[in-house]
């Protein structure tokens, strides 16, 4: 399953990169899963997701926690906490 | 209701009377701007930006609008928040909520603050004297803030 990637504020500066497409292997079923999945892609994916449970997702531009699914997600976002206001 | 993200500055008083225009219904209307102070826990701050996820941020603003029209009896709100590259006294952020009392309005304007705050997709970058960048960490205080209300409900 093909879907875009999306990284934001240090998230982003961590990785390289502001969004990619991936194709997520038959075992990554939940975000947690992608993290790890995606955290031993290379360093720079290590350090942006060094700090377990900082990193917070988003589904299809919706907030998740790291137990949701990502069957069908046409887009997965991962960013600090936010700071806005 | 209405929610709007953008880089330009907005004026408080042309915003309130677009939003009242012509309406007989309120009794109250209030105002909350958020600016860019030049010092931010002890470290001096000579800009800031502001980065966001488009889409996912007007989606985000529109629930907490949303929700505060559930609990209150508004009559009009509006939120709008800046984003790109602020200075010191800068505006960032304008909440307005108009009710026909002013304890919904008041009640509903802190309320939009605090859920924003913990909920929309913003995020801080400032800029020190020295010009280095950092991001603004999530704030604790924040978050007890918005869980004021989850346990109100």
């Amino acid at each position: 399953m093909s879907v875009k990637i999306r990284y934001f504020a240090w998230v982003r500066e961590k990785t390289g990169k502001a969004e990619e497409v991936v194709d997520l292997p038959t075992g990554v079923v939940t975000v947690a899963d992608l993290v790890a999945w995606l955290t031993q892609r290379g360093p720079e994916y290590a350090e942006a997701f060094a700090r377990p449970g900082v990193v917070r997702a988003a589904v299809d531009q919706t907030h998740v926690q790291p137990t949701a699914s990502v069957a069908g997600a046409r887009e997965i976002a991962f960013f600090p906490p936010v700071t806005g206001g | 209701m209405s929610v709007r993200v953008q880089s330009e500055d907005f004026e408080i008083g042309a915003e309130v009377a677009r939003l009242t225009a012509g309406r007989t219904d309120i009794g109250a209307i209030v105002t909350f701007t958020g600016t860019v102070r030049a010092d931010n826990k002890g470290s001096a701050v000579t800009g800031m930006t502001l980065e966001h996820y488009p889409g996912m941020t007007e989606q985000e603003l529109a629930r907490v609008e949303a929700e505060a029209n559930a609990r209150w009896p508004l009559q009009a709100s509006l939120i709008v928040h800046r984003v790109g590259t602020l200075k010191p006294n800068d505006n960032i952020v304008l909440v307005v909520t108009a009710s026909a009392h002013r304890e919904a309005a008041f009640d509903a304007a802190a309320f939009l603050m605090d859920y924003l705050k913990t909920r929309a997709p913003f995020w801080k970058k400032e800029v020190g004297p020295d010009g280095t960048g950092r991001w603004v960490d999530a704030c604790e205080s924040d978050e007890r803030a918005t869980e004021r209300w989850e346990n109100s409900r």
